[in-house]
């Protein structure tokens, strides 16, 4: 679309310039410089001595150094990639060393506090058992000297019994025989 | 580009819009010989001169990390191999630096042409049509020794009825030969008829009541015709491309 206003616009303007020359035609080259072809020769050769300037410079310095400098930038991107993959890759192992650690380091927590739980439940037992049989014994010997006591009181009873009961008797004035005392003093007390 | 005007000189409105491009000896006032250093000469020179300051000096450091001018270089570089891969073929690159050759002349020809008083020398037949015709002579050549015989199967259409293949070999081959002649006429007309009007619009600048209004036509051109310097680079080199294709993969 440009190109087309653009051309029409050319026109325009070389209609303008004709109209121009209608005028003032003395003072003006004419028509198209472009048309004038005795130049012609003149500009093509120096074109080529141009373009053949342009594609040595090109070809054999600039390109050759444009393309090695892209090359090694794409190397130093594709290196600096493939380093940080590695960095990352390093960077989970450790991570994952570190996790595995940690759950070692928890499951060997783990056993030493059952171990140790164990280890104090078993001196706990033995304790409480130790106790208990020291409870045990102590309580067999309280209740033997409480059974000696006992015993030991029937008999006093028993004598103090027989002697005031000899003691009644021979206040009465009987003759008491000690043995039928006893006899008697016995199924009494029993009684 | 002059953009003085020179209708002030004569009092009444006179326009030489093509007196830009009239080319004349640097040295003396002599006939123009083949080998005459003239304007379109300089301009030639400057442009491989701004070629070597751009892609040699600019990557002369061949720094990983570019510099501005390096970076410029860089994408004209990738600009243009990418554009030769993509439309061309991967066994077109052998003809990349010729392909950049091209377009670096044009687009710097363009561009400096674009400064107040410069030459544009792409804007010339005899430069374009030089161009084109190399192109032309390339793309038949190589067509030729790549594909033999085979490549006539460009103007053979095997898609279409046999009924109507001689008929479209007759357009084909027409298209062909016109090839070169709109390749190069593109570029010199938008290039001269860009620089042709905003010349047109430098000499109603003589008239006091138009002349803001004159300069802001220009400037609005100028803009405009920074645009054409580019793409018409840019068209010339894809077109390149696109008939190299023909020439390496001919058949549609």
């Amino acid at each position: 679309m440009a190109t087309d206003t653009h051309d029409a616009a050319g026109q325009a303007a070389d209609a303008a310039h004709g109209a121009a020359h209608g005028a003032d035609a003395a003072a003006s080259a004419p028509g198209m410089p472009q048309l004038d072809f005795s130049t012609w020769g003149n500009q093509i050769f120096w074109l080529m001595v141009t373009l053949v300037v342009i594609y040595f410079v090109l070809s054999r310095i600039a390109l050759p150094r444009i393309g090695a400098v892209l090359a090694e930038r794409q190397g130093t991107i594709t290196n600096d990639i493939a380093a940080a993959e590695e960095l990352k890759a390093k960077a989970l192992e450790a991570e994952a060393a570190y996790d595995q650690a940690l759950a070692d380091a928890r499951v060997e927590a783990n056993r030493i506090a059952t171990e140790t739980r164990a280890e104090i439940q078993a001196d706990l037992d033995k304790a409480i058992a130790e106790a208990d049989a020291k409870i045990a014994a102590k309580t067999a010997e309280g209740e033997k000297a409480i059974a000696e006591i006992r015993a030991n009181a029937m008999a006093s009873v028993k004598d103090v019994a027989n002697d005031t009961a000899a003691a009644v008797v021979a206040a009465l004035g009987g003759k008491a025989d000690a043995k039928a005392i006893e006899a008697s003093v016995t199924a009494r007390v029993k009684g | 580009m002059a953009t003085e005007a020179h209708g002030a000189e004569e009092g009444g409105l006179v326009f030489h819009p093509m007196d830009q491009f009239i080319i004349k000896p640097l040295f003396g006032d002599g006939p123009i010989g083949l080998f005459t250093i003239t304007n379109a000469t300089l301009w030639m020179a400057l442009a491989v001169v701004a070629v070597i300051l751009l892609m040699v000096w600019g990557s002369a450091r061949r720094a990983v990390v570019p510099s501005r001018k390096q970076s410029i270089a860089e994408l004209a570089y990738g600009f243009i191999y990418k554009m030769v891969e993509d439309v061309a073929g991967k066994d077109a690159l052998v003809f990349f630096p010729y392909v950049m050759t091209l377009f670096m002349f044009i687009v710097m020809a363009n561009f400096l042409g674009l400064l107040p008083m410069s030459f544009t020398t792409t804007s010339h037949f005899a430069v374009t049509v030089v161009l084109a015709l190399l192109v032309f002579l390339t793309v038949t050549i190589v067509g030729f020794i790549k594909n033999g015989t085979a490549f006539l199967g460009l103007f053979w259409v095997s898609s279409a009825p046999l009924a109507l293949r001689p008929v479209l070999a007759i357009i084909e081959l027409i298209s062909y030969f016109v090839r070169p002649v709109s390749h190069s006429i593109r570029l010199a007309g938008n290039v001269m008829a860009g620089h042709a009007v905003i010349k047109v619009f430098a000499g109603f600048a003589a008239i006091a009541v138009v002349s803001p209004l004159s300069v802001v036509a220009i400037t609005a051109m100028y803009g405009l015709e920074v645009l054409v310097a580019f793409i018409q680079a840019y068209v010339f080199t894809i077109l390149t491309c696109v008939y190299l294709k023909d020439a390496l993969h001919p058949g549609h």
